[in-house]
């Protein structure tokens, strides 16, 4: 039945890194793909955030855990101007004596040995879990299942042998405190080890099933490096330059400054979208990468799909809390004679990292907040100001006190926790700026302030990301997919770009 | 004895006096049960029969009755995406509905599977009622979701009562309600008493009959008045035994009887879908999106129906109650869901769910225990589809309405 003529194959909404993977991988395959961006500048969250002051430029992601190695090789990014100042960041952990310096599986002091065990075990780990990050997840009530790349994986993990396969199924739902206060000694360690299962996570480190949030994000790798911890040159808007050449490059047709404010449907299918402006643009297949629940309850309107979808995918969870904190500083701040050219961590023990979520659960700021800060400006050398950039955790999405209070009081705790770390550094601070989860949400447009468009916690992971129904990127509605940080595998390696646009490679052929 | 209660005390608890609650006209059901036959019908007690089923029943088809039906669970919607909502909600098309009409409808979830069947009363242009067999709160609100109504269970708001026979229409004359022009499937409103009745010309006997909708505190009142003008007519109360017959003569299925609404279902192959059940002809396929719209879709035109519902005749005279459907004597077909030999058509009828391969009915064997005299002897009786409704009389459709 000949359909109405489209002048494109493909509208994907958002030029997140997904969106951006997404177009990309659709464009390199012939389809005529427009990319709508509703900012000025692509890359979601790692766009380039007004300039705290000249020449420092804040982005909401400030660090690079992973990029998808399909993606990489295709997009080919450094032939679109990607370079790195490092692929390999140390973390330093400012500690109540002294700082300790984690380099990977290296460290030092008494735990050296177990920490290198332990980091090689749950790299280990990762590596098994890692093939499901590049598929679809797999759905028994769904046709098209790739039952021969599960079971692949499935004698992937298998493979790491009786004792090891034992200890993954013993650890897979743990908590991460539990595995800190069983392998570690050394506070800093068990403090970096727990910080990092729960960056970006509605959770504490005792909260269970938290370990496999540290596995996810030593899955990745960056430049064929595993584990790698990655800072592009130029800052992370650099990351989105590349992207966005390497997309343009292959066709895709850029249209920034433009909103969608609904996903046109005739006929129980999708027909594009209607622009902010007015425009309407037509394609039989819209990718949104913006979040499900904002595509499914906002954009095109929860008429067209089923009661106890609306329903699952208005419950599912995305609370925010992390904010990020922004300061221009007027000169190198010290933190007890840490490297700058490191990812600083002030959390002095499990704890302090626990204690900081406590009051988040009851809508509460944490006096004594945790952050992760980089120094991006310390990496390229400069002499002048100084941007420090932190993920302070945790903040509440739905403060009790009020937005304008909470932002006020978490600053304010924010600042106190960096002066006990690098003494004299208040008097440094030019000029101060911190999003919470609510200001996220409002800027990027992520539900909640959540970092991945909805929690990425176990029970909201792999066939249930973001919810059963919707876990293998189409939707009921003839023509909307979706990818994007909301779907599996989470995240801005743009392996959710990928997976999606396969999929929907798929479904064409 | 005047130690006083402690001030903040909680008020005496007395659930337990009684465990089942009971409906506005509960006086006079309970002083005209004979046998004291009760069941328990959402939450309420509810008369299985009065003294004697068979009377009851032969009232249903020759003269008038009266049955309690105050515990259907009633939903009110009002508010301008009413007609929204409803027609996200269930299958038939609200939009054509009338002011002062009504229609039998059912729902799905998202996979299609039939969560209730039940009846929608247009009693203004934004503002509907919904009466149903199971209680649904929870799907209802989630169902409201971004469309501006409002929702209200007003079960215990609204006393119910089916007058139905015959005779209903005279009775009502009698009673000095004007319902001569009123059509099947419309509802009226006359004065009653210091306040007013709804009366709708609906019933669940498929004959001719009215259901009457009262402010609790006029129940009584309703009661007396109705018994008082039917004297003369042979009105008389029946319980659930009578109706439950002359349902199935009617060929009506019941939630929870003929199917397992699928909200209920532990086991997964008991959901049904409209099709399965037989209400397919329901399905407003043009109106727009319904919640199971495309699993229902996905049947259709994949034709992959596992079941169908059929009405059987059955030879002899023993109820085929609870027997299993042989294709061929040997294998599975299918179950009997409600039968009985049908004192108004001298008939052995049934309903039955069958495989969906077996719709037919042809070579289909139904496996009867006959009770003799102690024993139990096995009947293989062949079956033969029929159509339902089985018994459809030309006066429950005769408007005005006939005068007997």
């Amino acid at each position: 039945m000949p359909g109405p003529s489209f002048d494109r194959d493909v509208i994907v909404i958002g030029a997140g890194p997904n969106g951006l993977a997404c177009a990309h991988r659709l464009a390199s395959k012939g389809r005529k793909v427009t990319l709508i961006e509703a900012e000025a500048t692509p890359g979601g969250g790692i766009r380039a955030l007004p300039d705290l002051a000249p020449g420092l430029t804040p982005s909401l992601a400030h660090l690079v855990w992973q990029i998808d190695p399909r993606v990489e090789a295709a997009m080919d990014l450094s032939r679109h101007g990607l370079t790195w100042e490092a692929t390999d960041i140390p973390t330093t952990v400012i500690g109540r004596d002294g700082n300790l310096v984690i380099r990977g599986p290296l460290t030092e002091g008494p735990d050296a040995a177990a920490w290198k065990a332990l980091y090689q075990r749950l790299l280990s780990f990762a590596a098994a879990l890692e093939p499901f990050r590049r598929m679809a997840p797999p759905r028994l009530q769904a046709g098209g299942n790739s039952w021969a790349r599960l079971a692949k994986n499935l004698i992937g993990i298998r493979a790491l042998g009786t004792k090891d396969f034992r200890e993954l199924l013993r650890v897979i739902l743990i908590n991460a405190h539990d595995v800190a206060q069983d392998e570690l000694t050394d506070p800093r360690l068990r403090a970096a080890l727990c910080f990092d299962a729960v960056l970006g996570a509605w959770a504490g480190p005792r909260s269970p099933n938290t370990l496999i949030l540290l596995l996810d994000r030593l899955a990745g790798e960056i430049a064929g490096r595993k584990g790698a911890l990655g800072l592009p040159k130029g800052g992370m808007p650099a990351l989105a330059q590349a992207m966005t050449n390497a997309a343009t490059a292959a066709g895709v047709s850029l249209r920034s400054n433009s909103r969608v404010s609904r996903i046109s449907i005739a006929d129980d299918r999708i027909t594009g979208v209607i622009l902010h402006s007015g425009e309407t643009l037509v394609a039989p297949v819209v990718i949104s990468a913006i979040g499900p629940k904002a595509t499914i309850l906002s954009l095109a309107g929860t008429e067209h799909f089923d009661t106890g979808l609306v329903t699952a995918l208005r419950h599912q969870k995305s609370r925010g809390g992390t904010a990020k904190l922004h300061l221009a500083l007027s000169a190198r701040p010290d933190f007890r004679g840490a490297d700058l050219r490191s990812r600083l961590l002030l959390a002095a023990d499990e704890h302090e990292v626990e204690t900081a979520f406590n009051p988040v659960k009851y809508g509460e700021v944490p006096d004594r907040p945790v952050m992760e800060i980089v120094i991006p400006t310390a990496f390229s050398g400069g002499t002048g100001p100084h941007l420090l950039s932190a993920n302070v955790q945790f903040a509440p999405h739905a403060p009790k006190a009020g937005e304008d209070a909470a932002r006020e009081a978490m600053l304010k705790a924010c600042l106190a926790r960096l002066e006990e770390a690098a003494p004299g550094i208040s008097a440094l601070i030019t000029r101060a700026g911190i999003l919470m989860p609510y200001d996220i949400e409002r800027q990027f447009g992520m539900a909640g302030g959540n970092w991945h468009h909805g929690e990425l916690a176990v029970e909201q992971m792999l066939f249930n990301r973001p919810i059963a129904p919707l876990s293998r990127y189409a939707t009921p509605l003839k023509g909307l997919w979706l990818t994007g940080a909301g779907t599996h595998p989470g995240g801005m390696s743009g392996a959710a770009g990928r997976n999606a646009a396969d999929a929907v490679l798929e479904a064409k052929a | 004895m005047s130690a006083a209660p402690h001030l903040n005390a909680p008020p005496a608890l007395t659930h337990f006096t009684t465990p089942l609650a009971q409906t506005p006209f509960h006086p006079r059901t309970e002083a005209a049960n004979r046998l004291q036959g009760w069941a328990p019908w959402a939450g309420y007690m509810t008369a299985t029969c009065f003294g004697d089923s068979t009377m009851e029943h032969t009232a249903i088809r020759n003269a008038a009755t009266l049955y309690d039906i105050s515990p259907m669970v009633k939903y009110r919607i009002t508010g301008p995406d009413a007609v929204a909502y409803l027609n996200r909600l269930t299958l038939r098309d609200v939009g054509r509905l009338a002011v002062g009409q009504v229609h039998y409808t059912a729902w799905c979830d998202d996979q299609g599977k039939v969560m209730d069947d039940g009846t929608v009363f247009r009693l203004g242009p934004d503002d509907f009622r919904l009466c149903c067999q199971e209680r649904h709160l929870p799907w209802l609100l989630d169902s409201a979701w971004g469309l501006d109504i409002r929702l209200r269970d007003e079960t215990e708001d609204l006393a119910a009562l089916a007058l139905q026979g015959p005779v209903s229409a005279t009775v009502l004359a009698q009673a000095g309600f004007d319902i001569q022009a009123l059509k099947p499937f419309r509802m009226t409103t006359c004065p009653f008493d210091t306040g007013e009745v709804m009366i709708s010309r609906t019933g669940f006997t498929g004959d001719l009959g009215y259901e009457l909708w009262i402010s609790p505190d006029l129940a009584l009142p309703l009661w007396d008045h109705l018994m008082q003008a039917g004297a003369l007519y042979g009105l008389m109360p029946v319980g659930s035994e009578a109706v439950m017959l002359a349902r199935l003569e009617a060929g009506f299925i019941t939630t929870g009887m003929d199917f397992v609404p699928v909200q209920h279902a532990v086991r997964e192959d008991r959901a049904r879908s409209p099709f399965e059940i037989g209400l397919d002809w329901m399905i407003a396929w043009d109106k727009g999106h319904f919640t199971g719209r495309r699993a229902l879709m996905a049947e259709r035109d994949g034709k992959s129906s596992q079941w169908a519902l059929v009405g059987l005749d059955i030879p002899g005279n023993v109820s085929a109650e609870g027997a299993i459907l042989y294709f061929d004597k040997r294998r599975e077909a299918g179950f009997i869901t409600a039968a009985c030999w049908s004192p108004t058509l001298k008939r052995n009828i049934a309903i039955a769910q069958v495989e969906a391969r077996y719709d037919s009915c042809d070579h289909l064997w139904v496996e009867i225990y006959a009770l003799r005299e102690l024993q139990y002897q096995k009947l293989m009786l062949p079956v033969t589809k029929t159509a339902r409704p089985f018994f459809a009389p030309e006066r429950r459709r005769a408007t005005p309405p006939g005068r007997f």
